[in-house]
C-alpha cells in the first residue's frame, strides 16, 4: 500500500506533466495530444513509483530497465516525463517537432540518447522489445524490458507475431503495457476493427494478462508490481484510460488523437489543470525563436 | 582459399564464413523465419545451437526482434529469401536503418536463377530499396570465396549490411585480397568496361575473353562487390579509360547498379551505356539457365552490349 502523500505527490507530478503535453503540442501546432493526456499517470508510475530502474544523466547506464515507446506517436507524454526526471531540460520541451529539436515528432534515436530505438510506425517496438528481451537473458542480463503500446496499434499483425514469440521465448523479463483508451484516429476502436476480446486473446497466446485503471496511480503501481512477479511469460498490463485525461472538453473524444489545441482552448486547458491541483508554480519556458 | 573450378553458391559462402563467426564470436547470433536450412545456418547452429533464434515464418518480426537483439549488444545476422525479406521494408527501414543498427541481412535466393520457384520467389527489386536507404552497406559478392569474406566484413561493420545471396552454384570468379571499399578488377582492358556483380561476373568474364579471343577486343571488368558505400572513383577512372560502359546485373534495369552508375555519370563523366538487366518485368518458372536466355542475361547478350557501346563511341 502506497501512503497518501506519495500518490498525492505522484499526481502532482502527473499533472505538471499534462500541462507540459497541452504546452508543448499548442507550441509546436502538432501532436497527439490525446493518447498522451491519458497516458501521463502510467508514465509517471514508472519513472517516480520505483517500477522502472533508469539514471536519469546516463542514458546508457548498464544497469537501466530498457524503455519502448512503441506507440511512439504519443512521445510528448515521454519528453515531458524524461523533463520530470530531470533527463531534459525544461526549456527544451518546447523545441518538441521543431528543426533539429531533440524532440522528433516521433522518438528518434539519432536525435535523442534516451531513445533505445527509433519508432513512430506502429507494431515495430513491440517485436524490438521481444528480441531485446531475448538478448538479455543470452547475455544473462538482469535487466527488465518495458514496451509502451497504442490500442490501435493492435491492429498491426506485426504485433501478434510478436506476441506468439514473446510466449514461444518465455519472455519473463518483458513488461509491455497497452493504453486500453479505445480510440484512435478516426473513432473508436470496436468500430474501426473489433479488437476485444483483448485479454482473452492475449491469454490464449500464452501472456500473464492484467487488466486495471491506467488513470489511477495506486492501481497502476500494484499491476506493474504484479507484472514484476511473472516467472516464465511475459506480461501485458491494458491499462483503461480516457484519451485526454484531465481536460475534461477533450476527455474521450478522438478529435483529439493527433490534433492539438488552439491556443485559445489551450490556455483554456491548462486553466483547467492549474485550477486541479496546489502546485509550485512551474517555470515558464521561453519560447523558441 | 583457393580458386578452383568447383561450382559453389554465393549461399555456401556465407553458411561457411557464419559458421566460422559462431566460433570465434560469442556476440553473433543468428535468426530464420523457417528457413535457416536454405540459408545454410544449419552449420553454425550445429557449433552454437544457443545463438540460433526461430522467429517462425514471420519475417516482420525477425527483423524487428533483430533490432532488439542488437540492442542487447548482439550482432543479429537476419537470413531469409531476398523475396521475403522485402515483407519487413518498413521494420528494416524504421527499427534497423532510422535507428543505425548493427544487424545484418543476407538475402539468398535471389534474381531469376532461383528458378522454378516463379516471379514471386525471384527478386530483382532489392537493390532499388537497400541503395535508397540512409546507414546501409550492401555487398554483392560474385562466388563462393567472395560471399564468405562479405559474411566476414559484415561482422566487423558497426551499423546495418545488406548481403545479396544466390542459390545458383557459380564458378569461383573473385580474387583476393579482397577489399570491399573498392571496386574490384578481375580483368583488364581498354575498349570497353563490363561494370557487374553477384553471378552475373561469370557470363561478364567469358565474354570479355571471347571478344579478346575472337575480335581482339579489350574489354575491362569490374567486379562492384559492394554497391554503397559506392567506389565514385573507380567508375569515373574507368569510364575516363574505356569511354564505353557495359552494365551487365540479375536486378531490373532501375533501382540497382545501373541507375547508380548513370546517376555517378551523369554527374561527373559523360560516355555511352549500355544496359544488360531486367526490363521491367517479373520472371517466371523455368531453368536458370533458360530464364537468363529468356530475359537476356546471357553472355551472347553481353556481347552484343558491348558492340553497341564500342559503336556509341
Amino acid at each position: 500500500m502506497i501512503d497518501d502523500k506519495k500518490i498525492e505527490d505522484l499526481e502532482n507530478i502527473a499533472k505538471q506533466i499534462r500541462i507540459d503535453i497541452v504546452k508543448m503540442t499548442t507550441n509546436a501546432n502538432s501532436g497527439h495530444p490525446g493518447g498522451s493526456l491519458g497516458s501521463a499517470d502510467i508514465f509517471t508510475c514508472l519513472y517516480f513509483a520505483g517500477i522502472m530502474k533508469y539514471d536519469a544523466k546516463q542514458p546508457n547506464w548498464p544497469n537501466r530497465d530498457y524503455f519502448i515507446l512503441s506507440n511512439g506517436h504519443i512521445c510528448p507524454v515521454w519528453y515531458a516525463t524524461l523533463s520530470q526526471a530531470g533527463s531534459i531540460e525544461y526549456d527544451e520541451l518546447l523545441t518538441f517537432r521543431k528543426l533539429d529539436s531533440r524532440l522528433q515528432g516521433h522518438p528518434t534515436k539519432s536525435f535523442l540518447p534516451f531513445v533505445e530505438i527509433s519508432t513512430g510506425s506502429l507494431g515495430q517496438g513491440i517485436g524490438a522489445a521481444v528480441g531485446l528481451s531475448i538478448g538479455l537473458r543470452i547475455k544473462e542480463m538482469k535487466n527488465r524490458v518495458f514496451c509502451s503500446v497504442g490500442d490501435g496499434e493492435l491492429e498491426e499483425g506485426s504485433t501478434w507475431e510478436a506476441a506468439m514469440a514473446a510466449s514461444h521465448y518465455n519472455c519473463s523479463n518483458l513488461i509491455v503495457f497497452c493504453d486500453r483508451n479505445g480510440l484512435q484516429q478516426n473513432g473508436n476502436t470496436e468500430d474501426i476493427i473489433g479488437l476485444e476480446p483483448l485479454s482473452e486473446k492475449y491469454r490464449a497466446f500464452g501472456w500473464n494478462v492484467l487488466e486495471t485503471d491506467g488513470n489511477n496511480i495506486q492501481k497502476i503501481i500494484e499491476a506493474f508490481e504484479q507484472a514484476k512477479l511473472s516467472k516464465n511469460k511475459p506480461t501485458i498490463i491494458f491499462f483503461k484510460t480516457l484519451m485526454g485525461k484531465g481536460v475534461d472538453f477533450m476527455e474521450n473524444d478522438y478529435q483529439w488523437h493527433g490534433k492539438p489545441l488552439p491556443e485559445d482552448l489551450a490556455q483554456k486547458a491548462l486553466d483547467i489543470l492549474n485550477s486541479e491541483k496546489n502546485l509550485p508554480n512551474p517555470p515558464i519556458p521561453q519560447k523558441n525563436q | 582459399m583457393n580458386q578452383t573450378m568447383n561450382k559453389r553458391s554465393t549461399r555456401d559462402g556465407f553458411g561457411r564464413a557464419l559458421e566460422q563467426l559462431v566460433k570465434e564470436d560469442s556476440n553473433v547470433v543468428f535468426l530464420s523465419g523457417d528457413l535457416n536450412d536454405s540459408l545454410r545456418m544449419e552449420w553454425a547452429r550445429k557449433i552454437s545451437p544457443n545463438k540460433f533464434i526461430q522467429s517462425g515464418i514471420a519475417e516482420q518480426n525477425m527483423v524487428a526482434m533483430s533490432a532488439g537483439l542488437s540492442l542487447a549488444g548482439l550482432t543479429p545476422f537476419v537470413g531469409t529469401f531476398g523475396a521475403f525479406m522485402l515483407r519487413a521494408t518498413d521494420q528494416i527501414r524504421v527499427s534497423v536503418a532510422l535507428s543505425n543498427l548493427n544487424v545484418k541481412f543476407a538475402s539468398s535466393h535471389c534474381g531469376l536463377t532461383v528458378g522454378q520457384d516463379g516471379a514471386n520467389a525471384q527478386v530483382l527489386e532489392d537493390l532499388a530499396l537497400f541503395q535508397a536507404l540512409p546507414n546501409f552497406t550492401i555487398l554483392t559478392p560474385a562466388d563462393f570465396n567472395e560471399a564468405f569474406e562479405a559474411t566476414l566484413y559484415a561482422q566487423k561493420i558497426n551499423g546495418p549490411v545488406y548481403i545479396r545471396l544466390s542459390r545458383e552454384e557459380v564458378n569461383d570468379v573473385s580474387e583476393s585480397p579482397y577489399d570491399f571499399t573498392k571496386a574490384s578488377i578481375l580483368r583488364q582492358g581498354s575498349d570497353v568496361a563490363i561494370l557487374t556483380y553477384g553471378n552475373l561476373v561469370n557470363q561478364s568474364l567469358q565474354a570479355a575473353k571471347i571478344l579478346m579471343e575472337k575480335e581482339s577486343i579489350s574489354v575491362k571488368v569490374v567486379n562492384y562487390h559492394c554497391l554503397k558505400p559506392f567506389d565514385e572513383e573507380s567508375l569515373i577512372q574507368t569510364a575516363k579509360e574505356c569511354n564505353a560502359l557495359v552494365i551487365v546485373e540479375e536486378h531490373q534495369k532501375f533501382g540497382g547498379l545501373a541507375s547508380k552508375t548513370c546517376q555517378v555519370l551523369a554527374e561527373n563523366y559523360n560516355c555511352p551505356v549500355e544496359i544488360v538487366a531486367v526490363e521491367d518485368k517479373f520472371g517466371q518458372s523455368g531453368k536458370a539457365e533458360e530464364l537468363l536466355n529468356k530475359y537476356g542475361l546471357t553472355t551472347p547478350n553481353i556481347i552484343r552490349a558491348i558492340k553497341t557501346a564500342i559503336a556509341r563511341k
